[in-house]
C-alpha cells in the first residue's frame, strides 16, 4: 500500500534500539525503526508507518491529518487491520509486547 | 461537491480550485499523470476530476507495483511453494491476485499453506516460529518498501536464520517514468510525483526527467489540498514553459530522500539488467534482485523458478490502462467479465489498482445516475 500510517512511539526497547512500541489509534503493536537510525524518534515523537518500519518522522498535526486522510479515503479500515496484525498475534508466540 | 465538505480546509479547497480555473489557458488541453497508485485512489475517492476544468486531463501512471507484475511471476512464486514444507508468506494485496492456475488465495484453499503477512519483519518471525519449515516471501513494491525488504534480510542473516528466503520482486519507479515517457503513444505535459517512494529516494532522481524531457514534475501528498495545490504549482510552470523539480509534500519528503534506507537496500539488492513489466514490455535496470551475499535468503538460488512467460488473456487491455494509453472504463472486459469479485488482472484487485479504484468510485457513481435517470 503506498499509504502510510500515522503513529506515535510509546516506548524505545531497551534489548534493541531498533523497535519501539507505536500507538495507532489506540492499538500498540512493535515497529521496526531501522529505517530511522540517523535521526532516532524518541518517546512521544510521531512517526509514519509502512509495512511495520517508521519512514519518517511528522509532526502530531500532521499525524491526526494523515489519519483523518486515511478515513476519508476509506482507508482507516485497512490501515488498522495492518497494524493490528503486526507481530503476528495469532500465531503461538503471541504477545504483543 | 458535497465530498468538499468531508476535506480538511473545504474553503481552501474551494479556492485552490478556482485558481485551477484561472491559470488553466482555455486554448491548451494538458495531460498531466500521476504515477502513484495511491495518487490514483485518491483522485477518484475523492472526485477530484470534478473540481478541475475539463482542458485537464489526469492520465494514470504504472504505480501499483502489483498490477505491474506479469502473471508469470505470480505464478513462478505460487510454484516454488508447491513443496508442503514451505510456506509462502505476503501481503493481502497479493492474495486475490490472478495467476495463471489461480490467485494465492485459491491455492490456499487447494490446501498451499499461504499466510498473510503485514510486514516482511513478520514473515522472518514465522520462520524463528516454525524451525522445521521454510518461509518463502514474496516481496512486492516500489522503493517505499524495498529499503524494509533489505533490513529484514540483514537481520536473518546477523541472526543465521536460515529456514527463511524472500522471492524479490521489487520494482523501481524512475525506469517505469522512462519508459512512459519513451512509449510513442505517449503525449504528456507533467507528472504528479509519487508521496511514499519519495520519502525514500528523494527528489533528486526526478532531476532528469526536467532536464532531459524538460516536464515539470511536482511531489505531492495525497490530501485533496496537497493534490490541488500540485496541479496549481505545475500550471505556474507550464505557464511560464518551466521544467523543474519541485516538493509540495515536504512536511514528509525530505529533498535528499532516507540515507539509511538507501543504504540498506545498496547493501542488499542490485538492479537486474532488465525486467519485464505488463504493459511497458522489458526495461532494462528496473527491478531489483538480491545480491550474492544475500544469495542463501535469495528464494530465486534457493529453488528452481520456472521463469515461464504468461500473456494476459487476450482480450484483457491491463497493458495500456497501465500505461495510461486506455482509461479503466475502456477496457472491453471493465465491469464485464473483469469485477473487483472476479478479477482478471491486479488492476481490479489491487489496493493502488486503477480499475479498482475506477469501479469502486466512478462506475458505482455512473451507474447510480443511470439507474436514476431511467426510473425517473
Amino acid at each position: 500500500m503506498c499509504l502510510a500510517i500515522p503513529g506515535k512511539i510509546i516506548e524505545i526497547s531497551a534489548e534493541n534500539p531498533d523497535t519501539a512500541v507505536v500507538d495507532v489509534v489506540s492499538v500498540r503493536r512493535k515497529v521496526d525503526l531501522g529505517l530511522l537510525q540517523d535521526d532516532r524518534p524518541q518517546p512521544g515523537d510521531w512517526v509514519l508507518i509502512h509495512v511495520g518500519f517508521a519512514m519518517s518522522k511528522i509532526s502530531e498535526q500532521d499525524a491526526h491529518d494523515q489519519m483523518q486522510t486515511l478515513r476519508i479515503l476509506g482507508e482507516a479500515e485497512a490501515a488498522m487491520q495492518e497494524v493490528e496484525g503486526y507481530g503476528l498475534p495469532d500465531a503461538s508466540d503471541s504477545d504483543p509486547n | 461537491m458535497k465530498f468538499v465538505d468531508e476535506f480538511r480546509e473545504p474553503e481552501l479547497v474551494r479556492r485552490t480550485a478556482e485558481e485551477i480555473r484561472r491559470l488553466a489557458d482555455p486554448h491548451r488541453h494538458y495531460r498531466l499523470m500521476e504515477v502513484c497508485g495511491g495518487h490514483t485512489h485518491a483522485i477518484y475517492r475523492f472526485g477530484l476530476k470534478d473540481l478541475l476544468p475539463d482542458n485537464i486531463e489526469l492520465i494514470h501512471g504504472p504505480g501499483c507495483p502489483v498490477c505491474v507484475l506479469p502473471m508469470g511471476r505470480i505464478d513462478d512464486g505460487l510454484a516454488l511453494a508447491m513443496d508442503p514444507n514451505v510456506i509462502f508468506a505476503a501481503f493481502g494485496d497479493m492474495m486475490r491476485v490472478p495467476g495463471a492456475s489461480g490467485s494465492p488465495l485459491e491455492h490456499k484453499a487447494r490446501g498451499m499453506d499461504v499466510r498473510i503477512v503485514y510486514s516482511p519483519s513478520d514473515a522472518l518471525k514465522l520462520a524463528r516460529l516454525n524451525p522445521d519449515r521454510h518461509v518463502m516471501f514474496f516481496a512486492i513494491g516500489f522503493e517505499t518498501t524495498a529499503p524494509s525488504t533489505a533490513l529484514t534480510l540483514m537481520r536473518a542473516k546477523a541472526e543465521s536464520i536460515h529456514n527463511f528466503s524472500v522471492f524479490c520482486n521489487h520494482v523501481t519507479i524512475i525506469p517505469a517514468i522512462r519508459a512512459i515517457l519513451d512509449s510513442p503513444d505517449m503525449r504528456l505535459d507533467a507528472f504528479i510525483g509519487p508521496g511514499h517512494v519519495s520519502t525514500v529516494i528523494g527528489c533528486r532522481p526526478y532531476e532528469w526527467i526536467v532536464k532531459n524531457e524538460h516536464k515539470p514534475i511536482v511531489v505531492s501528498g495525497f490530501e485533496p489540498l496537497d493534490m490541488l495545490q500540485s496541479i496549481v504549482m505545475l500550471l505556474h510552470q507550464l505557464k511560464k514553459g518551466e521544467a523543474r523539480v519541485e516538493n509540495q509534500y515536504k512536511r514528509v519528503v525530505p529533498w535528499e530522500g532516507n540515507r539509511a534506507a538507501l543504504r540498506a537496500m545498496a547493501e542488499v539488492f542490485q538492479l537486474r539488467p532488465y525486467f519485464e513489466w505488463r504493459g511497458l514490455g522489458f526495461i532494462s535496470q528496473s527491478a531489483l534482485r538480491v545480491r550474492d551475499e544475500y544469495a542463501e535468503w535469495d528464494a530465486e538460488r534457493r529453488f528452481e523458478v520456472p521463469g515461464v512467460r504468461v500473456t494476459d488473456p487476450k482480450a484483457a487491455q491491463c497493458g495500456e490502462v497501465l500505461k495510461g494509453v486506455l482509461k479503466p472504463h475502456q477496457c472491453k472486459l471493465f465491469s464485464r467479465e473483469c469485477t473487483p469479485e472476479h478479477p482478471i488482472g491486479a488492476l481490479m484487485v489491487s489496493s493502488e489498482g486503477s480499475c479498482a479504484a475506477y469501479y469502486n468510485y466512478e462506475h458505482r457513481k455512473t451507474a447510480m445516475v443511470n439507474i436514476q435517470s431511467s426510473t425517473a
